[in-house]
Parts: structure tokens; C-alpha cells; sequence
């Protein structure tokens, strides 16, 4: 039997306490029922004796202390999933909002997952195949890997997830994939983008969208990714499916939880986001992975916008301590119309080594690698000498590294948001342009594959 | 003694009714039995930190003190395995809930069934202190495990027995001088909290040989040193912990993984079973210990996880080994205070960290040391503790990164540019230091000569002169600097690109020993001397004594193999200087 309160104390959107309750617990889940009947959704936070703090999901308005009703559910926040999700729009708690059935639930899980055993992880090492030279010839995705991208306002990390989302596979494999977009406080339009881009390329029949909008409730949005992820897991390690999942946009997330950490006035960290932010946004990355013994895998591309493009913001700061590398789009590139505007030498992928070489994609990746990174590092330095003291003031080699650069950037990194680049075509654009430099300046790949793939010069 | 839980706020519970219970015990709390230690008690209110999830659990529960503080079980099968942040095997946890930690699972450190072969060192009637050895076990084929008398036992020897027994049965039976027999196994327990002891301490004097150029030549560190690794990510902070992880020197291993990413413990795991012990050929995992507290395991146990690995580390050197503890990363452990002590409400410190967080960390650093080992036979030990810290946005100037640098001997500076530049590893030799130069001089002076630490010194001040240089050619350009200057900064290039950078993804260069360490620096080093004779014979044609085909086989140099390289280095030595006085030859003739 589950009681009912009507004894709330007092609301602060977003807190509300409701005393004399009874057997509550710490994170369970409650639905408070309006005079009208309308039902909203709350969670525990605290209990200390027999008055209970409680977070609202949604707005307090209209909510009356002495009419309202409170009711503890007796477990968290439950989804309930289902092989039907693929191809439905959900929002952001998890309930449909396409105008379909209700979800035949298979199971409902808890949404906060367990953490992985460490033990039972298996070891990202699958090559995902994206079409795009800068992330797999440079900043190489491998399955089970959360990767982000640091974006800024205005530039184009839409459509650089949507290419991914749309050309990644995994060579001469044909297990089943599927696509789980979160959007997390991001406007209309851009979220229509990525829906209409699976629509156009079909992959909407293989995918789950769950929506909170710029104009849902903001809190929400602390539920969102987890629903999200719970869904992924379902899919990935009972289904045995290749989930890829795609959360936009995290920073509105962290801002959410900021905003529940000041009603609840704990001591704020850097720039008032809550101390416990890393622990936090661990528990959504943390989620990607492989498990041994299963077929599937949960790879992750959260994006987020830096505010006034600063990577040692916290979010973006926080995020790069946990994911396994990290894309950076540039503004400068952006401006110099180089698309996608990866910005190559910050940018990383942690898990690339064990994804890249003999039997995954070819011998000479991983020197060419550091050898294009190394020439365009030296080529931007020489490039900025030129503009303080002019090109004479360069040495030969300089000059040439210069040329690399530009090339490079011009042909290997402005590739469109269409090309669909297979990795030989990739390695091979980057021998290309390694050639541009002289011999013994390629110190970092070893001299049989210098002689074997080095193109001659004309 | 059971109290009743009146608050639960996160990883914080309160509970009444406890007057009985000692701070620092550890508890069960709720239904499901979870681990928690008491923190603070008011009259008969404990605060409680729970190390595993408290959702669900609510006031009412019940709390169950145990009467004793956090501790780890020591004895055969630490090796070889990973635990989580209070000592719980991951292995068999899996193996009891799946694929996820699921809570209140309850099993014990060291596996009660398994036998190991117990070989009797001491005799009957031995007088015996604690720290004397009783008896040896084969652990695993790296290291003899050592089977000590615990602490605060002193006696004769009444029996022993030798053969195969698991970890709790009595090995032997120890009469106190009041005439009291203590049974004795192989299995003892230690507070996790509370350093163990030892003789005395000594100022460490050797090296730990890591295998890495920029450590073991420029900024060394001691065995039974302190040194801390910060620098911001993407700096490759982990794969310098991972590299000494796997080659230093040292007989035993405690990997301490704190708040950071699941899948480095794993490729930790699949990894090391398969590389091999430069030194004696076995694989790594034999030497090593794994603490696993990874950024989604519940925050508490993070904090606890220090304390484990440091205590396991101790229990290893008390049987006079060389132990090193690796902890990625001690921001994270402060986090985890930080976290606590903002739900205790404490009056916090600088930017929310609690006020003793500098203290704590002391603390921990403090446990290292060379020390002579309890037990009559005067063996020493050592514990190294590396710890990686994470400073937010790369800056220094933040609590953590500060406290620590007030403790710590040697400081890698990690450095983001360099890491763009694919400059591995990226530590800053300009920014870096190692507090131990003076103490090990005398060890590196007496293995390989005074030329080794001359080189250094070259080499350092080319760097530094480089770091100067390099501003003038920023303003003016190159041709501004005289030809002395000129080569100045090529030296400096060939020692920052042919001898600091290490590529630890490849097996020839992956580790490097002291010989080969070198005779490298020497090589870079001769040319430069070369090419200064070059010059002071009127030698002008720069680019020509740059480009001399020799410099591609120096920078290739390191990746010789660590059986030939001398052969190698003495042919590159020879060509060079034909190539050089070849150059100067071809001056004259123009």
C-alpha cells in the first residue's frame, strides 16, 4: 500500500520538502498529484528523520502546499525497454512522444545503471571505420570508446556527428547497429537536423531519440542521458547491438545540475558547478564499453559546446579527464571554410593504438600518424614565424613544412561533410602529403614502410 | 552493537544509537549489508561514509558496527590480482553478481580455499620477534612470498609445520614470554589507516630504474622516493605511470587506479600478463597488485583506496622488497574528501577542498621511504609512491597540485604542447625537477663513471640555452645568431627528438637501459663536439654539417637493439666523424 502525503513544507523550485513521510528512501523516485490530477515526477535527495528533500523534475508551478499529494513509488527512476524503442521518439523521462502505442516493456531497468566490474570489461580494440581522414587516420574511434566533441557555439559539431553517425562502420562486419540520440536541452531545429539526417538515410528505422528541448524542464535533463544510456545498455548487452550513442548537448546537462546544486545550496566549486561534477559525468561516460562474452558494445559521442571556446572550462575540462580522447573543432579553421574544422593537434583519441596496424587497418598507420602529427605541429610553428618575419627569415626545410601544412589542411582535413573516405584512401592522402617533406625528415616511420608506401616524386 | 539510521544524504549516513561503537570502525549498514566506517560520533550519532551506493536505503535501516577499523587481509594471493577500493577481489565479485557491482556483496580478500605450499624457514625454539621470518610461500614464480610474525608478537618458537595449507589454518604456534601460545597463519591483518612500522628509515640513495631517458638521466627518482606526475589530459599522464608500472626496477608493483577510466584498468590487466620482466623474464602481472576504483565505483571507497594500496605496499617492503605504488590519481582521492567533507557541512578550505586535505596528502607520501624492516635479521625495504595528479584546466596553482608539490622530491611537469607536438613523454625538462641528483650522484658516478652526470649537465644547460635562443628567433630569426648558437639550437633539437622523446608503443624503444641511455646522450653529444671543432677551424657551411647522412641514423639510433647498440653507436660515432671532417675538407676546397 503507498501512502499518501499531503504534507508538504515547502517549495523552492527545484527542491521541495515534504515532512512526517514515512519509510521513504535515499534517490527514490515519487509523483506528486496536483488539486487538477495532474501527476509530475520528483526524486529523493535527502532524508533526515522523517522530513524528506525532494527534487521536482518539472516546474513547481501551480503546485499547493496544502492540496498536493506526494506519493513514494518505493524504487528510482525505472525505464521501461523494449526491441520496439528502435524508431521511436521518447522524451526526455523516457515516454513517447511520437503518437504511438505505449511501449510494451520487456523489462524496466533502473536508470542510474551499476557500475561496469572492471574485471568483466573487454578492451576497446575494434576499428569503427568513420569516412572521416582526421578521426581515422589521426584520432582513430574504436568500438566501445566514448569519444567527445569540444565544440564552441556556432560551429558545426551537428553535422559532423550526423557524418559519423552516418558513414561509421566496422569493416567486414555485419552485425546490427543502432543509434541512440539524446538531446539534452538543444534547440528545435538542431535536433529536427538530426532527425531528419537519419530520416533521409533510413537509419531512422534503427534508431531511439529521446528529447528534452531547450524549452522542456531544465532538470529533466539530469534524467535524460541516463534514460538514454539505459536503453543503450538494453539494446547493446541483451540485444547484441553496436549502439552508438550520441548525447547533445552535455553542457546544458551540467548546467542542470548545477542549477539543483545551488537550490540545494552546497558548497559550489569552480564557477559554481557542484564539487561531485567529475563523479557525476563519470557515471554517464563510464557507461560506453565492451563486456567479454558479449556480442555488443556501447560507443559514445557526447558533444559539448565550450563556453567562449575555453577548454579548461570545467565541463570540458571534467569530460576530457574521463573520455578517451577528445575532438576539437576550431574556429579558425571554421572561418578559413575548412570543413569539418577538426582541429588536429589538440585533438586525441587515447584508444587509437590498440585499434590501428597489421589486421585492423595497415602496418604503417601508427608512424604515419605521429609523423603527420609531428610535420603539421613544426609546419603551424614555421607558419607563424613567417607571419612576425617573413618567408625569408625560414630555413628550406621550413618553408617546406609550411607547404605541408597548408596542403595538409587544404586536402586532408577539409574533406566536406559527404566524402566518405575509406582508410586506404586516407593513409595513402597522408603518404601523399608526407612527400611534400624530405626523406630524412620522416624519423618516425620506419624505413621499410618509407620505401614501400612513399610515393616517388614527380 | 546496532544503531538505526536517521539521515541519509548520498554517500553520507547518519545513524543513532551507537554509543558503543569506536570512530573508525567500520559498519554494515541496511538491509543489504553495505560497507561504511564512522567519521565522526556525536554523543550516540555516528556520520558514516557508505563505500558502496546508499540508494534505497532510508531512516529506520539498521547499522551494525563490526568493532574494527578498515582493514586488509595480508598474505599469499595479493599478487597477481585486482581488488576494488577496500580490498574486495573484482574476479570473484564478478564471478558472485555478473557483470556489474552490485551491493553489499560480501567476500573476503584472500581466497580461504586455495592452498599454497608454506616452506618453514624458522626452527623450534627460535627466539622470535614481530617481523622475523616464519616461513616462505612461492607466491607466484616473481616473488617469494615471506611469512612474518605479525606486529606486537614476541616469543619462542613452540611449533612449526611445513606442506600445503590455506591461508587461515595455523602454520605455526608462538609462546609470549607471559607463556601465552599464539596460533599463527599465514594470513594477518593491518588498519589500513595506520602506517606500519619498521626499524628506522634512511635517506634513499639508489636509483629506480625505469627505463625512461627524461626519468632516469635527467630527473631520477630514488627508491623509496615521493614524486608526483601532473599535467592536464591528453598529456599522457597515464601512460607514464603505465611505463613505470611496467619497467621499473622494483620487485613488486601496487597500481593504485583512482577515479579514472574503466578501461584503463582493464587494458592493465590484459597487458601485463603478457609482457615480460625485462630483468628476469617473467611476466609483469606476477609482480604487480591492482586497486581498482574506477570514476563510476562509488565515490567513499575512492578515498579508501589510497590507504589500501599504500598498506599493501608497506606489508610487501616489510619483507625487504623494493615496492613501488603508482596512484592515477591523487585528485581524484581529493575529490573524494572534498565530497565528504562538504556533506559533513565542515568549514571548507580553498576552493572547497577540506582544510586538512594537505595534511592528508603528507601523510600518504610520508609512508615511503627506505627503512630497516621489523624482525632481527636486518633486511631493508623500500616503498616508492608516484602519484599522478590532475590539476584543472592544466593549471598548478590549485590546491591540490601545491600541497603536493610541498611534499614531493621529484616533479614531472607534464606539458600540453609538447603533447600536441606528439612529443612522448611530455614531460617539460625545462620546468621539471628531481630533488635527488646530489644523493644519487654518488651511485650513478660509481656505475658508470663521472661522464654520465657531465652529460646531463651538458645537456640541461643546451636546453636552457635553447629556451633563451629560441626568444631572440622569435624577434629576429635565425640568421641573426651566430653559427655557435646556430648548432646550440640543432643540438638541442637532436636531444629533445633523438633522445628525450620515447615511444612507448614500440618494443624496441620502450625501455631503455642506463648503457644504452648513455651511450645515446653521448653520440648526440659528440657531434655536438664535433661540430664545434668544425666550426673553429672555419668551417661556415651549416646546413652541410646538418644534413651529414650520419644525423639519420642518429635519429634513428634508439630503436637499436639492446644487445648491438654499442656496435651500432661506435659505427655512427665513426661515420659522423668522417662526414664532418669531411664537410670541412670540402670548405677548403671551394
Amino acid at each position: 500500500m503507498i501512502k499518501e502525503y499531503k504534507t508538504i513544507k515547502q517549495i523552492a523550485s527545484p527542491l521541495m520538502v515534504v515532512e512526517h513521510v514515512e519509510g521513504v528512501t535515499y534517490d527514490e523516485l515519487g509523483e506528486i498529484e496536483l488539486p487538477n490530477g495532474e501527476v509530475r515526477r520528483c526524486k529523493v535527495l535527502e532524508v533526515d528523520g522523517d522530513s524528506a528533500v525532494v527534487q521536482l523534475f518539472e516546474s513547481a508551478q501551480g503546485i499547493n502546499l496544502a492540496d498536493s499529494k506526494v506519493r513514494f513509488l518505493g524504487h528510482p527512476q525505472q525505464l521501461a525497454v523494449s526491441g520496439d524503442m528502435l524508431g521511436r521518439v521518447f522524451n526526455g523521462m523516457g515516454s513517447p512522444i511520437d503518437g504511438g502505442p505505449e511501449l510494451l516493456a520487456d523489462k524496466r531497468m533502473d536508470i542510474n545503471g551499476l557500475p561496469m566490474n572492471p574485471a568483466a570489461r573487454a578492451y576497446p580494440a575494434e576499428f569503427i571505420q568513420t569516412g572521416v581522414s582526421t578521426i581515422d587516420g589521426l584520432n582513430t574511434l574504436v568500438r566501445g570508446q566514448k569519444l567527445p566533441i569540444f565544440s564552441g557555439s556556432g560551429l558545426p559539431h551537428a553535422a559532423l556527428a550526423a557524418q559519423i553517425a552516418r558513414q561509421a562502420r566496422v569493416l567486414g562486419d555485419n552485425e546490427t547497429f543502432a543509434v541512440v540520440f539524446a538531446a539534452i536541452g538543444i534547440t528545435f531545429e538542431e535536433s529536427e537536423y538530426f532527425i531528419n539526417d537519419f530520416r533521409r538515410t533510413g537509419a531512422i528505422e534503427r534508431t531511439v531519440v529521446f528529447s528534452n528541448l531547450a524549452n522542456d524542464p531544465a532538470v529533466e535533463r539530469i534524467a535524460t542521458p541516463r534514460v538514454a544510456l539505459t536503453a543503450a545498455e538494453y539494446l547493446a548487452f541483451e540485444k547484441d547491438m553496436q549502439v552508438l550513442v550520441i548525447l547533445t548537448d552535455i553542457t546544458n546537462y551540467a548546467e542542470a545540475l548545477r542549477e539543483v546544486s545551488a537550490a540545494k545550496k552546497e558548497v559550489p566549486g569552480r564557477r559554481g558547478y557542484p564539487g561531485y561534477l567529475y563523479t557525476d559525468l563519470a557515471t554517464l561516460y563510464e557507461r560506453a564499453g565492451r563486456r567479454q562474452g558479449k556480442k555488443g558494445s556501447i560507443t559514445m559521442i557526447p558533444i559539448l559546446t565550450m563556453p567562449e571556446d575555453d577548454k579548461t572550462h570545467p565541463i570540458p575540462d571534467l569530460t576530457g579527464y574521463i573520455t578517451e580522447g577528445q575532438i576539437i573543432l576550431s574556429r579558425d579553421l571554421f572561418r578559413k571554410g575548412i570543413v569539418p574544422p577538426v582541429d588536429v593537434l589538440p585533438s586525441l583519441s587515447r584508444l587509437k593504438d590498440k585499434g590501428i596496424g597489421v589486421g585492423k587497418t595497415r602496418e604503417d598507420h601508427a608512424g604515419t600518424m605521429n609523423q603527420l602529427f609531428a610535420a603539421y605541429s613544426r609546419g603551424k610553428d614555421a607558419k607563424e614565424l613567417m607571419t612576425i618575419l617573413g618567408e625569408a627569415a625560414l630555413s628550406e626545410d621550413d618553408k617546406l613544412f609550411a607547404k605541408f601544412a597548408d596542403e595538409f589542411e587544404k586536402r586532408y582535413v577539409s574533406q566536406g561533410n559527404t566524402t566518405n573516405r575509406t582508410i586506404q584512401e586516407t593513409l595513402d592522402l597522408g603518404w601523399e602529403l608526407l612527400s611534400i617533406l624530405p626523406r630524412r625528415e620522416l624519423k618516425r616511420i620506419k624505413p621499410e614502410f618509407i620505401d614501400k608506401y612513399l610515393p616517388s616524386k614527380k | 552493537m546496532s544503531g538505526i539510521i536517521t539521515k541519509v544524504s548520498g554517500p553520507l549516513v547518519v545513524a543513532k544509537g551507537l554509543a558503543d561503537a569506536n570512530v573508525s570502525d567500520v559498519v554494515r549498514v541496511g538491509s543489504n549489508r553495505l560497507i561504511g566506517e564512522i567519521l565522526n560520533m556525536t554523543g550516540d550519532t555516528a556520520s558514516i561514509q557508505v563505500y558502496e551506493e546508499t540508494s534505497g536505503l532510508g531512516p529506520g535501516a539498521e547499522v551494525v558496527t563490526t568493532g574494527m577499523p578498515l582493514s586488509v587481509e595480508l598474505g599469499p594471493g595479493m599478487l597477481n590480482n585486482i581488488y576494488d577500493g577496500i580490498q574486495r577481489p573484482l574476479p570473484e565479485m564478478r564471478a558472485i553478481a555478473g557483470d556489474s557491482i552490485t551491493r553489499g556483496i560480501s567476500v573476503s580478500a584472500l581466497n580461504r580455499e586455495k592452498k599454497w605450499d608454506f616452506v618453514p624457514v624458522a626452527k623450534v625454539g627460535d627466539k622470535l620477534e614481530a617481523g622475523d621470518v616464519l616461513g616462505t610461500v612461492q607466491e607466484t614464480t616473481a616473488i617469494l612470498h615471506k611469512i612474518m610474525v605479525p606486529n606486537g608478537l614476541k616469543g619462542e618458537l613452540v611449533s612449526i609445520r611445513g606442506g600445503s595449507f590455506t591461508v587461515d589454518e595455523t602454520v605455526a604456534v608462538l609462546c609470549d614470554e607471559k607463556g601465552k601460545e599464539h596460533e599463527l597463519s599465514m594470513l594477518q591483518r593491518w588498519s589500513v589507516r595506520v602506517p606500519r612500522p619498521y626499524q628506522r628509515k634512511f635517506v634513499p640513495a639508489r636509483p629506480m630504474n625505469s627505463g625512461q631517458r627524461i626519468i632516469d638521466t635527467m630527473f631520477p627518482i630514488a627508491k623509496g622516493g615521493t614524486a608526483a606526475v601532473p599535467g592536464p589530459f591528453g598529456s599522457g599522464k597515464t601512460v607514464v605511470q603505465h611505463q613505470l608500472a611496467k619497467w621499473s626496477d622494483v620487485d613488486v608493483v601496487v597500481y593504485i587506479g583512482c577515479g579514472e577510466r574503466g578501461n584503463e584498468m582493464t587494458d592493465v590487466l590484459m597487458e601485463f600478463p603478457e609482457l615480460k620482466d625485462p630483468r628476469n623474464g617473467e611476466p609483469l602481472m606476477k609482480r604487480t597488485v591492482l586497486i581498482a576504483n574506477t570514476s563510476d565505483m562509488p565515490v567513499a571507497a575512492r578515498e579508501a583506496s589510497i590507504y589500501t594500496g599504500i598498506t599493501i605496499a608497506e606489508y610487501f617492503r616489510d619483507m625487504g622488497y623494493d615496492v613501488a605504488v603508482l596512484a592515477d590519481s591523487t585528485s581524484r582521492w581529493a575529490e573524494a574528501l572534498r565530497e565528504m567533507s562538504g556533506r559533513l557541512e565542515e568549514m571548507p578550505g580553498e576552493e572547497g577542498y577540506p582544510a586538512y586535505l594537505a595534511s592528508r596528502l603528507s601523510q600518504f607520501y610520508e609512508r615511503a621511504g627506505v627503512v630497516e624492516c621489523m624482525g632481527q635479521d636486518q633486511r631493508r625495504g623500500s616503498v616508492t609512491a608516484i602519484g599522478a595528479v590532475s590539476p584543472p584546466g592544466g593549471d598548478i596553482s590549485e590546491p591540490v597540485s601545491q600541497a603536493t608539490m610541498r611534499i614531493v622530491k621529484v616533479f614531472w611537469a607534464l606539458d600540453s604542447s609538447l603533447a600536441y607536438a606528439r612529443h612522448f613523454p611530455a614531460i617539460n625538462w625545462l620546468t621539471s625537477y628531481s630533488l635527488y641528483l646530489d644523493n644519487l650522484r654518488e651511485w650513478y658516478t660509481e656505475q658508470f663513471g663521472e661522464q654520465y652526470m657531465k652529460n646531463r649537465e651538458s645537456a640541461m644547460a643546451i636546453l636552457q640555452e635553447e629556451s633563451e635562443l629560441q626568444e631572440i628567433v622569435r624577434l629576429v630569426g635565425q640568421d641573426a645568431l651566430s653559427p655557435n648558437d646556430r648548432l646550440t639550437m640543432e643540438t638541442a633539437k637532436m636531444i629533445r627528438e633523438d633522445f628525450l622523446q620515447q615511444n612507448a608503443f614500440v618494443d624496441e624503444d620502450a625501455y631503455s637501459s642506463y648503457g644504452k641511455q648513455y651511450r645515446l646522450l653521448d653520440l648526440v653529444l659528440r657531434y655536438d663536439g664535433y661540430c664545434r671543432e668544425a666550426l673553429a677551424k672555419g668551417c661556415t657551411n651549416m646546413d652541410a654539417l646538418f644534413t651529414i647522412d650520419a644525423r639519420e641514423r642518429i635519429g634513428r639510433a634508439k630503436m637499436a637493439d639492446a644487445n648491438t647498440y654499442e656496435k651500432d653507436y661506435d659505427a655512427i660515432d665513426a661515420e659522423m666523424k668522417q662526414e664532418i671532417a669531411d664537410v670541412v675538407a670540402g670548405g677548403e676546397d671551394e
